[in-house]
């Protein structure tokens, strides 16, 4: 996978081999990351997406291959929302600050955020159109909220290259389009973008650059390459329709005859 | 009047006060953190693995028997997180297996051997007699400790607590800090242990958090709460116990509860939560044709 290719190149996996334990989830993977990436990793459930998104975290170590990263590279992360403890008793302004844009912030010795952090921090949550809710408790957020939240504390870090996993899960489409028009205006300033989706029609179809992977990597580029049937099914292990519409790749579920047809 | 006031005319219930009060604060202030990384388990165990290095330390060395008891209750904690992280036992396995086996070690030695410092009822259940200036110094000290650690690492606790993998991402030594943090638990364990008492200490670790999370939804204020719930339940254990003429550990917890049940009746009628409303959106009229 490797994006446009333009840009200096942030990370780099060479033959990647890696899994949990001794079972692998991924094989051979080769994967240059460069500054202009805007890139969507598709696949089916336990397909290795997440395990990819960790590799290039450095969460997941490879069992083989190499891993080349840029030194000093900044990376922001997205997690998923199912995975947050929104009980934890935190504001959105606490959750911004907690992140830190440099080893130095994170190692300040005194508990409170300075004045020009707390600046960048309402900056932030003003770009992203939250900044009335930095008292919140997190729980009392939206989903659409509490993903713009999650955003801001990636961006507080001034990242290089932002990893999300599955952004746009659980989100109704109104929030899934703010979240896809968000990630464009990040990319446009320079940020390098790779996130995870399950979500073929409204989340991948609409970006630049994809990667269909099942424990290995497929295929990868632009919708119209990527988007097609025989791509689908080698993915998915099943078989799909793909339609165009204004443009764009849409993928329906092949009907199968069995299926009865809802009367309205 | 006068008989109320009567126990603060002995210097030892003075002293006793004070160890129950800070006792309370630091249990209240480090049980936060237990509380929220859902470690409160953990701190049951190390408080019942504690009391075997504490009754093997005094078989040799009764004079030393904070040191070794510290030392023991350390040991204890880093192989509880070593043996989670790299084996495929649980928490609270490792937890039931290393500390369970601890405490029944101390059973057996008082039994055998006796003591020579706390009686086994007082190590068991906190006393309010027999509390030493060194026992009070060692309190001050690990308290000072413990606050200073927060202080000092506030950010990467908070961080490492709410989402330990992006905080490991975004460059915090999640393993480093957690066991930090474990080294400051058996610490408090051990300092408080002679008035509280091994068997209750864990309660104070979590009854104080707990009721300081129903009362706020900020991190920062549920520090402040946990440790003055601590301090409170300390002092006011403490006092009713000289009258009760039960073991001191026993009233503070039993205090402890009593603030817990009362928030807990009231606190659902002040929390509110709210939800944002939707966008709208319009879908563009399409225009289709299948794809070969």
């Amino acid at each position: 996978m490797t994006g446009t290719g333009v840009g200096p190149e942030l990370i780099r996996l060479t033959d990647v081999e890696a899994g949990y334990g001794h079972e692998p989830v991924l094989h051979s993977v080769d994967l240059h990351v460069h500054q202009d990436q805007f890139t969507g990793i598709v696949g089916p459930s336990g397909s290795g997406k997440t395990t990819l998104l960790r590799l290039l975290l450095g969460i997941v170590k490879p069992m083989s291959g190499t891993i080349t990263t840029q030194p000093g590279l900044r990376t922001a992360y997205v997690p998923q929302l199912e995975t947050v403890n929104w009980d934890f008793p935190i504001t959105v302004r606490e959750c911004v600050l907690m992140s830190g844009s440099s080893a130095r912030e994170q190692r300040r010795i005194w508990p409170w955020a300075s004045a020009e952090e707390n600046d960048r921090a309402h900056a932030v949550l003003a770009r992203l159109g939250i900044e009335a809710l930095a008292d919140r408790q997190i729980r009392q957020l939206s989903g659409g909220q509490q993903q713009r939240m999650f955003l801001a504390r990636a961006l507080y870090r001034r990242p290089q290259l932002l990893l999300l996993d599955e952004p746009t899960s659980g989100v109704d489409v109104s929030t899934r389009h703010d979240v896809l028009h968000l990630l464009a205006d990040l990319h446009a300033d320079g940020v390098a973008i790779i996130l995870t989706t399950h979500d073929l029609n409204g989340m991948a179809a609409h970006l630049p650059h994809l990667v269909c992977v099942n424990h290995r990597v497929i295929a990868d580029g632009t919708p119209e390459q990527v988007i097609r049937p025989e791509v689908l099914e080698q993915t998915f292990g099943a078989r799909m329709e793909v339609l165009e519409h204004l443009g764009m790749r849409v993928v329906v579920d092949e009907r199968p005859e069995h299926f009865m047809r809802v009367q309205p | 009047m006068d008989q109320l006031l009567e126990p603060f005319g002995y210097i030892f219930f003075r002293e006793a006060l004070l160890v129950a009060g800070l006792s309370g604060a630091l249990l209240g202030f480090i049980g936060v953190f237990i509380v929220l990384r859902g470690m409160s388990y953990i701190g049951h165990g190390l408080s019942h693995s504690i009391f075997g290095g504490f009754a093997a330390v005094q078989l040799f060395a009764a004079q030393f028997y904070v040191l070794g008891a510290g030392l023991w209750g350390i040991a204890s904690a880093l192989a509880i997180n070593t043996v989670t992280k790299r084996s495929r036992l649980g928490a609270d396995a490792a937890i039931g297996v290393i500390t369970t086996a601890s405490f029944a070690l101390g059973v057996a030695l008082f039994a055998r051997f006796g003591t020579s410092g706390p009686s086994f009822e007082s190590a068991l259940f906190g006393s309010i007699l027999g509390i030493s200036p060194e026992q009070i110094l060692w309190l001050v000290l690990v308290s000072l400790l413990a606050v200073a650690f927060v202080f000092l690492r506030y950010r990467a606790l908070l961080f490492s607590t709410f989402d330990p993998e992006v905080a490991d991402v975004s460059g915090i030594r999640v393993n480093r800090i957690e066991a930090q943090l474990m080294v400051i638990l058996s610490l408090s364990i051990l300092a408080t242990l002679t008035v509280i008492g091994v068997t209750l200490v864990a309660a104070m670790l979590v009854i104080p958090a707990v009721v300081a999370r129903m009362l706020t939804d900020s991190f920062g204020r549920m520090l402040a709460w946990s440790t003055g719930i601590g301090t409170v339940s300390g002092l006011v254990g403490m006092y009713v116990s000289y009258y009760a003429d039960v073991p001191s550990g026993t009233m503070i917890v039993l205090v402890g509860a009593a603030i817990f049940l009362v928030v807990f009746a009231f606190a659902g009628r002040s929390r509110r939560r709210r939800s944002a409303g939707l966008d709208s959106h319009v879908e563009p009229v399409p225009t289709t044709s299948v794809v070969r």
